[in-house]
């Protein structure tokens, strides 16, 4: 046994993901797969509703090079927002259930949405949207054939950082009462013992992990090939480190 | 029992006296500016208190360790991959799910250090990268400048590649201050203390609504207000960057 770790109760709570989130001798409860989905439905609809909300304004501002002191202070103000001081907005004004969540979860994921957006956009190299515009593109060519495109990894950036926010929020909801998620487990330590809040724990972490692999890999196959040869010599730290950097100026 | 209590309201057992003197608490309307003023010394104060002090120790640890690790990276590459990966992961890990994962670990269990390790780990990436970002973008002519001048490596690093990092190294400090602040308040989950204790209060006492409101905005004032401190500190050790 590893003597820095108790490992009976690491066993324990392999057991019990083995055993689909079940307790031998106890009544059948939820399956840890009806949980999984049920976060990844949760956060979808979070993410998705977030996207069609603030992809199109970030876009849009970075197009035409304004809003860029909302756009950025918006970023900031954002991660400023603790999750669970916006749940327990939402507890407070809608009461328990899918919609304070689904709020707490847009009202965290819109603002780095719209500000990579906008980062995206208003920093693609003005010599080549003139170039574009030159040669007879309209705005609306440029912004989809050239300006989009070269603004994908950034803006993908920006999804991921709100996939993280929302997966991470969608378990901590289940403290607030909210019973979908797989944070339901380790909100009910009374009926799932410790080896099942750690068991949880462990499918949680492997979820996002799983999630964030999955997003880079969509990332990667969404940026077009000119942009991703840069990317490949930069490495993808460098995307998604550049909105950090420039929400000091 | 209370005939207001019977009457389906909400149960609130912690105000005893008088029934009509707590009558927008029991009514559970969605602020009562007297319950705010009747528990700040003994609820709120101490929450915050609580809170400012888990973040300073966690800031203050990440920063030490992360500068650190920016520092030798600066000079041996080799470093840098393995410390993303590995601080990468930790900041993907909800936070939730971090804290329970340390709570078997021996020595650490259901205590402020469990909370305390969980909230240095997500300061380890950003300011880790933001450090190392900083002092790689010096150019490299002000770092030939240093060296013409007969700056040694450690001199130049502390003179010239260091106070012009610095704005890049604030901004990574901002970003870890304010995810600690806000992940500190899901810390009380695991260790009763700071500003997640009173919304947890206040949810399991039926949602209570003032107190999930009063200590939820303190949560985002707390976290602003560092914001803008170490906007304000920026502008202070940078003085040369004031005139753009």
């Amino acid at each position: 046994m590893n003597p820095l770790i108790a490992g009976d109760v690491f066993t324990q709570a392999f057991q019990f993901i083995g055993r689909n989130g079940q307790i031998p001798g106890d009544p059948p409860l939820p399956s840890l797969v009806h949980y999984t989905v049920e976060t990844l439905k949760i956060a979808g609809i979070g993410v998705g509703l977030s996207i069609l909300i603030a992809l199109p304004i970030g876009i849009w501002l970075g197009h035409i090079h304004k809003g860029s002191f909302v756009a950025i202070n918006l970023g900031n103000i954002a991660r400023a927002l603790p999750s669970l001081a916006i749940l327990a907005f939402g507890v407070a004004i809608l009461g328990i259930g899918l919609a304070n969540v689904e709020l707490a979860l847009i009202v965290l994921a819109v603002p780095p949405v719209i500000t990579n957006a906008y980062a995206a956009i208003d920093g693609v190299d003005r010599d080549i949207v003139d170039a574009a515009r030159g040669m007879g593109l309209s705005e609306w060519q440029i912004l989809r054939d050239v300006e989009f495109p070269l603004g994908i990894p950034l803006i993908f950036a920006g999804i991921r950082t709100a996939a993280l926010f929302v997966v991470s929020t969608t378990t901590i909801a289940a403290l607030t009462g909210y019973s979908g998620s797989l944070g339901e487990i380790i909100s009910n330590e009374a009926s799932y013992h410790e080896s099942g809040v750690l068991g949880a724990a462990i499918c949680i972490a492997a979820l996002a992990l799983l999630v964030e692999a999955v997003l880079a890999t969509v990332q990667r196959m969404l940026t077009p090939r000119g942009v991703r040869l840069e990317d490949v010599k930069e490495g993808r730290d460098e995307v998604s480190l550049a909105p950090l950097v420039t929400n000091t100026q | 029992m209370n005939p207001v209590f019977a009457a389906g309201g909400p149960v609130i057992p912690t105000f005893g006296g008088n029934p009509a003197s707590f009558a927008c608490e029991r009514a559970n309307r969605l602020f009562c500016a007297n319950w705010v003023s009747q528990n700040w010394s003994s609820v709120l104060w101490p929450a915050l208190r609580q809170h400012v002090v888990l973040t300073l120790i966690a800031v203050s640890i990440g920063f030490l360790i992360s500068t650190t690790l920016a520092l030798i990276a600066y000079r041996r590459r080799w470093l840098e991959r393995p410390v993303i990966i590995v601080t990468s992961i930790m900041y993907t890990i909800p936070s939730l799910a971090l804290f329970e994962l340390l709570v078997p670990v021996k020595g650490l269990g259901l205590s402020r250090t469990t909370v305390e390790v969980a909230l240095v780990s997500y300061t380890l990436l950003i300011m880790f990268r933001n450090t190392l970002t900083g002092l790689r973008e010096v150019p490299a002519d002000v770092r030939d400048a240093a060296s013409g001048m007969g700056m040694g490596p450690m001199r130049s690093l502390l003179r010239v590649e260091l106070p012009l990092a610095l704005p890049a190294i604030i901004a990574g400090v901002r970003i870890a201050t304010v995810t600690v602040i806000s992940l500190a308040t899901v810390a009380a989950y695991i260790d009763n203390e700071g500003l997640g204790a009173p919304i947890f209060a206040a949810i399991s006492n039926e949602g209570f609504k003032t107190e999930l409101i009063t200590a939820g905005a303190l949560a985002v004032g707390l976290a602003l207000v560092a914001d803008a401190l170490l906007v304000l500190l920026q502008r202070l050790l940078t003085p040369w960057a004031r005139r753009r």
